[in-house]
């Protein structure tokens, strides 16, 4: 079976604007998205440029919009499109280095606003943290994250608002204030109380259906509300007394 | 002209470990093919090891446990100095880890869970169900964008520039500018992992072509131990991704045609726990034997586990058979056969990690300490990823601060590497004929995994060590079909292939020097080990072009060497 791979061309230090370049496919074997770009590159046209590196759906390199719909072109099958025409164009919401590769700088910049690291206690214990596997299984979905941008790509927030952290930010956000070990305080993480944060969030969606992990970004955004919340109101009481 | 204090190459586990234990008041960056959490420190699953004695079963376990359990694996061929260093680091690795956020599974009772792994002699591996590697990888990024590691990623390096015997800096190529650029550097700490991309079947990334090592030994580092590769006994038939030894530890089962747990056959006691080298050797041979399922590859059978062991305990290998093999684990065996996963050689340095050159260093994979001898025990990488990486990290400190000025001349030198950098990649520009870089690489990968595989015999490697011979002279004929610079991903492979050459036949020489059977490496015509001749590592030079071999003692302590059986 042959395939038209219809994949988005743009060298912004050179062209105008970005075009379509179609090139015939014919996969040998039972063949992923990336591997086909990988032949296509080889066999066609080694100035076609993408990210890769695992293979294996866990480094978050290769993140596109695949027939409209967001995944990891190393794990998508073919066989699994319903269409022998596949349209490649690279992570929405991000500029567009060259051709599928898009410029991360502002995913990597919100992701760094939200202090993503363990704030450990003051006295660390001589031995790990003593904590129950119930208690770090909240925190799972959430550290599977890869942080692969395709939610990032995919949230109209984003789209309309370029100061939105964005979902994986928040969500990693998240999987920190429950991490049963983190001290950071309340003041520290309010400053996403705001519109740019935890309260810009559209709740459309659109992330939890693009996270290839399953992730859920969006309840990591509704659980940072409901703390936020909570905090604030248990500090309104504390001031009271 | 950029300059750093210590510059270090590669930015998975070991770079980001030795980035994150340099002095801070010290200059240093961290230059990198891809992003931080791209590299394929990622793609660890089954765990880390360390002595903790957590389980029940493991309350004996002490670090003289685990360096025995180490250099025994090792087949005697590991320096017990290094291994011992190694594992009396181990326990105060895992609980800083843990201080700094890795979520680690946990046993009852909110203690760090640990599981069997294969030559092991009690629980010892530390896990984060099956993506140890992902929460590392991504604990010591998260920390590195704390202190603000100053990062250059997609910065290929293409050239290491020595002058008088001394560390100048490096080339790199910038994919976003299209451009060459100098870099000087007092320290230079090589972090860049493996080289499993020679082979057609490697659990390793697209990345890992060995580039960084081969730079390294074109500017006249000794590599040592190039013939011990080691085969992961399951990767995924097909794909060849890796379905962790974790599988095994927690009680899965491999099965050949017949229906019959052959392991039994082959490591009676240790079951499919035995090392990994002795369980891929199993697995090919059933498979060559005729009980293996069309040819190619046994079962790896996880159904007896039940759905919740294997849904909380390796949700990650469920998603990647469902994903790539379209069967599920909880219900089907998984097809599996031996690929290349890892290797025990690389650039020749003390427990320092310092290489004979001043000012530059090497840790985690692309080194050889060597604590893994002739073949590693699973849990054990990413254990020396992060301890040899601080001693880089504090070795290159002590090394650049002491440093002075540097080389007469170093900027010039640069330079001049820049020039010999940039007429290489005119010369493949200007060519109008010539192979492509994909043929010669599927040439290399067909070779090397046909004749320096998991069997090996004189036959095969000579025909290897003669195939890398005109594997370079056809690399003359390379030619560049590509016109723009930025983002090419040509212009990193042509340098990848151009790096490995000198390697392959590191790799190549080294199995057809050594004349006997030791760990990984196994040669059919020569099926025993002989201490006699053969307890000592090999190094390989890089002398006016040509790969000389030499040897070097290997250090003991009270390690006996002894019959490896399990």
């Amino acid at each position: 079976m042959k395939y038209t791979f219809r994949v988005l061309r743009f060298d912004p230090t050179r062209d105008r604007d970005p075009r379509f370049q179609d090139y015939v496919y014919e996969p040998r074997g039972k063949t992923t998205v990336l591997e086909a770009l990988m032949d296509i590159r080889n066999e066609q046209d080694y100035d076609l440029s993408f990210r890769y590196s695992c293979r294996e759906g866990v480094c978050g390199s290769c993140g596109l919009v695949i027939n409209g719909r967001f995944d990891l072109g190393c794990r998508t099958m073919l066989d699994t499109l319903d269409s022998d025409t596949v349209v490649l164009e690279p992570l929405p919401n991000l500029e567009v280095k060259k051709d599928l590769v898009v410029d991360m700088a502002p995913f990597w910049k919100a992701l760094q606003e939200v202090e993503p690291f363990l704030f450990p206690a003051d006295e660390a214990p001589e031995r790990e943290h003593r904590v129950e596997d119930r208690q770090m299984e909240k925190i799972d979905q959430f550290v599977s994250c890869i942080l692969c941008a395709c939610c990032y790509g995919a949230c109209p927030v984003v789209a309309r608002d370029g100061s939105y952290l964005g979902p994986a930010a928040l969500a990693k956000l998240n999987r920190f204030v429950r991490d049963p070990r983190d001290r950071r305080p309340f003041r520290s993480w309010a400053k996403v109380d705001t519109e740019g944060g935890v309260w810009g969030c559209d709740t459309v969606f659109r992330c939890n259906e693009a996270c290839p992990r399953e992730v859920r970004p969006a309840d990591g955004i509704q659980a940072l509300r409901r703390a936020m919340t909570w905090n604030k109101i248990k500090r309104m009481f504390k001031r009271e007394r | 002209m950029i300059r750093h204090d210590i510059l270090i190459v590669g930015n998975g586990l070991a770079g980001l470990a030795a980035a994150l234990s340099a002095d801070p008041k010290l200059s240093t960056a961290v230059i990198s093919k891809v992003h931080p959490l791209r590299s394929h420190s990622v793609a660890a699953q089954g765990g880390v090891n360390a002595p903790l004695g957590n389980s029940p079963a493991g309350r004996d376990d002490s670090p003289e446990r685990h360096a025995y359990d180490t250099v025994k694996g090792g087949d005697f061929l590991a320096d017990q100095d290094a291994a011992e260093l190694m594992c009396r680091e181990a326990v105060p690795t895992i609980i800083e880890l843990e201080h700094l956020g890795v979520p680690f599974s946990r046993f009852p009772g909110g203690v760090i869970a640990q599981r069997p792994f294969g030559g092991a002699g009690f629980p010892r591996t530390c896990y984060a169900a099956d993506r140890t590697g992902q929460v590392m990888l991504h604990t010591l990024f998260e920390q590195a964008l704390k202190r603000n590691v100053k990062l250059y990623n997609e910065f290929m390096v293409t050239k290491l520039v020595l002058k008088n015997g001394r560390c100048c800096g490096v080339v790199a190529y910038a994919y976003d500018r299209g451009e060459f650029v100098p870099i000087r550097a007092r320290a230079v700490v090589f972090a860049v992992g493996g080289y499993g991309r020679l082979y057609l079947r490697t659990t390793n990334a697209y990345t890992t072509l060995g580039s960084g090592i081969g730079l390294a030994f074109q500017a006249g580092l000794p590599l040592k131990d190039m013939e011990f590769i080691q085969f992961h006994p399951t990767s995924l038939y097909g794909k060849n991704i890796l379905i962790s030894e974790a599988a095994r530890g927690e009680g899965g089962y491999l099965v050949n045609c017949r229906g019959k747990r052959f392991m039994a056959d082959y490591a009676p006691q240790a079951m499919e726990l035995a090392p990994r080298d002795i369980v891929a050797r199993a697995i090919q041979t059933e498979i060559d034997r005729g009980r293996g399922f069309e040819g190619e590859y046994v079962h790896l059978d996880l159904t007896h586990l039940g759905r919740d062991k294997i849904l909380k305990r390796l949700p990650a290998i469920r998603e990647i058979c469902i994903k790539f093999a379209g069967l599920d684990p909880v219900e089907t065996p998984i097809p599996i056969q031996p690929a290349q996963h890892y290797s025990m050689g690389g650039i020749d340095v003390g427990n320092d990690c310092a290489t004979g050159v001043p000012g530059v260093f090497a840790a985690g994979e692309c080194s050889c300490v060597s604590v893994h001898g002739a073949n590693r025990l699973g849990g054990n990488s990413l254990l020396e990823t992060v301890v040899f990486g601080k001693i880089a990290g504090r070795s290159a400190s002590l090394y650049a601060r002491g440093a002075g000025a540097g080389p007469a001349g170093a900027e010039k030198a640069l330079q001049d590497g820049l020039r010999k950098v940039e007429k290489q990649v005119e010369g493949w520009e200007k060519r109008t004929e010539g192979v492509p870089i994909h043929h010669l690489l599927q040439r290399m990968k067909v070779l090397m995994t046909a004749k320096a595989g998991v069997f090996r015999d004189r036959k095969n490697l000579r025909e290897a060590v003669d195939g890398v011979l005109q594997m370079r002279r056809d690399y003359g004929r390379v030619i560049r079909t590509g016109r723009n610079r930025r983002y090419s991903q040509e212009i990193v492979n042509i340098f990848e292939f151009e790096h490995s050459l000198e390697l392959a036949e590191a790799i190549t020489r080294g199995a057809l020097h050594r004349e006997e059977t030791r760990g990984s490496h196994f040669r059919t015509d020569f099926p025993k080990r002989d201490d006699k001749k053969w307890l000592k590592h090999t190094l390989a030079y890089l002398r006016n072009g040509k790969v000389e071999l030499g040897s070097k003692k290997v250090r003991f302590t009270k390690y006996k060497p002894e019959e490896r059986k399990y």
